[in-house]
């Protein structure tokens, strides 16, 4: 029905009927009642429950903490994805397998794991608080929370294009004349900016959703450390259907318009590297 | 002569002495701070009141009950999500279709969805105020604030895993081997046996491995739909929560040592397959 050509592989139906009917039962269905939710009620009610001083400060918090976080990790994620590939040294295949432990680490679990290290009394935190820096229960938590959960994404997209960049073209700017700073800016960066751009979209997504990491050490004060997600839930305990699903109903329209830069991101990635 | 000449090319593609040691310094101790601190500070934390308290810690019911329903929830949501994958990744890579990069769009989506909403979306599906909650409560079956709300929750969360792994591995495949067996008279069967499911076992095993991990450590989406009820719809990331938010530090620690020690096999399979995948290209 569907096939542009003809083709002598069987199952094209099935396998196509079943990934559509899974899809529809498991993702469609269930995402489109947050929309049918929202959309009982008026404007009004929907602006009341979206503008809220409280929504707005959550907003402000869970965006700003997100762009502080995925800024945090694309600049050391690049620095990290560097000396993975151009340096030598010991423990560095350690090193490398270990990068993708937030993936892998329950979020939960790191959750309280960095409360516990960055607490005032914590191995980090005790030296911190002397400084009258405090992160855990501030928003400076949050941040510190989303640069671990964020961390792989911008190593991972940008290691590969660094592996593969040829090293006669920074040969050919050495030779003419180009000094290793200049060679990096002018030639090493270009390259590496669809990358580095995709890593920190995917980062800054990835924050705007997190909830298990960040809940326990944010300190979660209205108008001051309560993140989104959080919202969400508390509406939902107050039996606030409508309001928490007119808040999701925006922050799934912030992800979906990220998740397009993405793949924008991630097409011109391709067209450049190909 | 040559000697000089090869020193001098070496200095032209990569850095001062001094300024790789700062380099690597500074991703270390980076590294240090966010990724190894956290990871030691679990088990620190979990055996700071000794063996004793850890051990319990595990083994009384509600512990064991949460890590039987942890696997109960990985041992359905994961074979799901790989069927899936592999029926997604044959129709995608193997055939040309209209609307095929929405459906790739479409199957990302899970991904860009918050946790907590990813558990708002069953409760207004199936809560007791949601679209069939009153149809389901006159059946006297509960979805929400019970095991099958976690379990739906879980797969949504983790549905992309396997799909996203496996696409782009057959796309690179091609299918030039499945047609020549079709070609030689094997049926659709004989041939997926044959020669699709060798040829991707390695990315399907690294999309199980993660789904997994995934499906075990899920908290935010699980959160939501549990309902938090002790020994019965508390899974581990869960029940360390409680224990948390009691102030039983080494409790909660001891269960999230178990989920850390899960996350380090992972990365150590992980690791084992992408070397396996290394060597045989």
């Amino acid at each position: 029905m569907f096939l542009k050509k003809h083709t002598v592989l069987p199952g094209f139906h099935l396998a196509l009927g079943f990934t559509i009917l899974y899809l529809s039962l498991v993702v469609l269905i269930p995402l489109s009642t947050v929309f049918l939710k929202a959309a009982t009620l008026s404007w009004e009610e929907f602006g009341n429950a979206v503008l809220a001083p409280r929504v707005l400060a959550s907003y402000r918090l869970t965006f700003g903490a997100s762009l502080l976080a995925a800024l945090l990790n694309a600049f050391f994620g690049l620095l990290v994805a560097w000396v993975l590939v151009r340096y030598s040294f010991f423990g560095k295949r350690i090193i490398d397998a270990i990068i993708d432990l937030p993936f892998a680490l329950p979020t939960a679990v790191a959750g309280i794991s960095l409360t516990a290290i960055y607490a005032g009394n914590g191995w980090v935190g005790q030296y911190l608080e002397p400084l009258g820096i405090k992160v855990a229960f501030t928003p400076l938590g949050i941040v510190v929370a989303l640069t671990f959960i964020g961390l792989p994404f911008v190593v991972r997209t940008v290691q590969p294009i660094l592996q593969d960049l040829e090293m006669e073209v920074e040969e050919a700017a050495a030779s003419l004349g180009a000094t290793r700073w200049q060679t990096f800016t002018f030639v090493i960066l270009p390259n590496l900016w669809p990358a580095l751009l995709t890593g920190f979209a995917l980062a800054f997504a990835r924050g705007l959703g997190e909830y298990g990491s960040v809940v326990f050490i944010a300190g979660n004060m209205p108008m001051v450390s309560e993140i989104v997600p959080l919202l969400i839930i508390t509406k939902l305990e107050q039996y606030d259907y409508k309001g928490a699903a007119a808040i999701a109903v925006v922050m799934l329209i912030a992800s979906f318009i990220l998740l397009l830069v993405i793949n924008i991101l991630q097409w011109w990635s391709s067209r450049r590297y190909s | 002569m040559t000697t000089p000449l090869n020193t001098h090319i070496q200095a032209a593609t990569t850095e001062p002495r001094w300024i790789r040691y700062l380099l690597i310094s500074l991703t270390l101790i980076f590294l240090t701070l966010f990724l190894l601190l956290p990871l030691i500070a679990v088990f620190t934390q979990a055996l700071q009141e000794g063996i004793n308290v850890y051990l319990t810690a595990l083994i009384e019911p509600d512990a064991l009950a949460a890590i039987r329903l942890t696997l109960i929830t990985a041992i359905i949501a994961v074979p799901l999500n790989l069927f899936f994958g592999i029926a997604a990744a044959w129709a995608i890579a193997k055939f040309d279709f209209k609307g095929k990069s929405i459906l790739l769009t479409l199957i990302d989506l899970p991904f860009a969805v918050s946790p907590v909403i990813a558990g708002l979306i069953f409760v207004l599906l199936f809560g007791l105020q949601g679209w069939l909650g009153p149809w389901l409560s006159a059946q006297n079956f509960q979805i929400i604030f019970a095991v099958p709300g976690i379990v739906l929750a879980t797969v949504f969360i983790t549905f992309p895993f396997v799909a996203r792994e496996l696409i782009p591995l057959l796309q690179a495949q091609g299918k030039e081997e499945e047609e020549a067996a079709i070609v030689l008279g094997a049926n659709g069967w004989q041939t997926f046996w044959r020669i699709t499911l060798p040829n991707m076992k390695w990315g399907l095993l690294y999309g199980v491995i993660l789904c997994n991990a995934r499906a075990m450590g899920e908290f935010g989406a699980v959160s939501v739909v549990s309902g938090h009820i002790r020994g019965l719809t508390n899974t581990m990331p869960l029940h360390v929560e409680i224990l948390y938010n009691e102030y039983n530090f080494a409790a909660a620690f001891a269960v999230a040592s178990l989920l850390a020690l899960l996350a380090l096999v992972t990365l150590i399979l992980k690791t084992i397959v992408e070397w396996r995948v290394h060597q045989l290209s």
